[in-house]
């Protein structure tokens, strides 16, 4: 039962990737993108990562796609085609071939994996792992220093002069 | 050979990455390769939480890392998307050929 819902989300996530590609309409594309970050929170929530699953979207669906949206309606569309020249199959045998060499390493590969059963519920274990004494605390603070200096980035470089 | 396991999950993040790859040399509107960026780190975290799910399910070192990655793909898009903003004032433009101020 779990194998058909994992199929069908990997199908929609695929048609939605290829999509964004294709789509000439940019805010079509944004669409499919939004459908896209769903379908892979249905992905976390088959893996067992449910505070992933929420954090996905709350960050992919809420705020980063109203970014892109926005971005889009601030700006005039481009001219559609290729740039400098016909690039298209030389970066499609490009992505095909790395996709072939990934999948043989993949299929290749014997993964050690321990009996363990999953965590039924994940965010009391990521909050200690995260805060802990012997966690990540370091890297969560150097994140919020990043995320504060990506902000104050961003306000210095729109900012009109 | 159907039962979704590792090996399952791995590939399609495989494929969502090639995909995102192919938008990102191929586009031409910026945004849209900001979008495609989107894809390819959205496909490096479905591998990391599936690893996660398979090869360290106590210690959830996989999910951990798909939390700091979600911390830097928000700030890239912030800057990213700033810094379009701001070469948009100056050329009128968002075609991945007009973004050559820095070419000499």
């Amino acid at each position: 039962m779990l194998d058909i819902v994992f199929y069908l989300l990997a199908a929609i996530a695929v048609a939605s990737a290829i999509a964004v590609i294709v789509v000439r309409d940019i805010f079509r594309a944004a669409l499919c993108l939004i459908l896209l970050f769903m379908t892979v929170a249905g992905i976390y929530l088959l893996l067992h990562a449910d505070f992933l699953a929420i954090v996905q979207i709350l960050v992919y669906v809420g705020a980063i796609s109203i970014l892109i949206i926005v971005a889009i309606m601030l700006t005039r569309d481009a001219r559609q085609g290729q740039p400098l020249g016909n690039l298209k199959w030389p970066a499609a045998i490009v992505s095909a071939l790395l996709l072939g060499v990934i999948a043989f390493g993949i299929i290749n590969t014997a993964f050690t994996m321990p009996d363990n059963p999953p965590l039924q519920e994940t965010v009391k274990p990521l909050g200690k792992a995260l805060f802990g004494d012997s966690g990540y605390l370091l890297t969560v603070e150097i994140a919020a220093v990043m995320l504060l200096s990506a902000i104050i980035g961003a306000i210095a470089v729109i900012r009109e002069k | 050979m159907f039962i979704a396991g590792l090996d399952q999950y791995l590939i399609l993040s495989a494929v969502l990455f090639c995909i995102g790859l192919l938008g990102v040399l191929t586009q031409r509107n910026v945004i849209k390769i900001i979008m495609c960026l989107e894809i390819m780190l959205n496909a490096v975290n479905i591998s990391l939480i599936a690893f996660s799910q398979y090869i360290t399910p106590i210690t959830l070192t996989g999910q951990i890392f798909a939390i700091f990655v979600m911390v830097v793909a928000a700030a890239e898009v912030a800057v990213g998307i700033a810094i379009i903003f701001a070469i948009y004032r100056n050329r009128e433009s968002v075609d991945i050929e007009n973004f050559n101020i820095l070419k000499w």
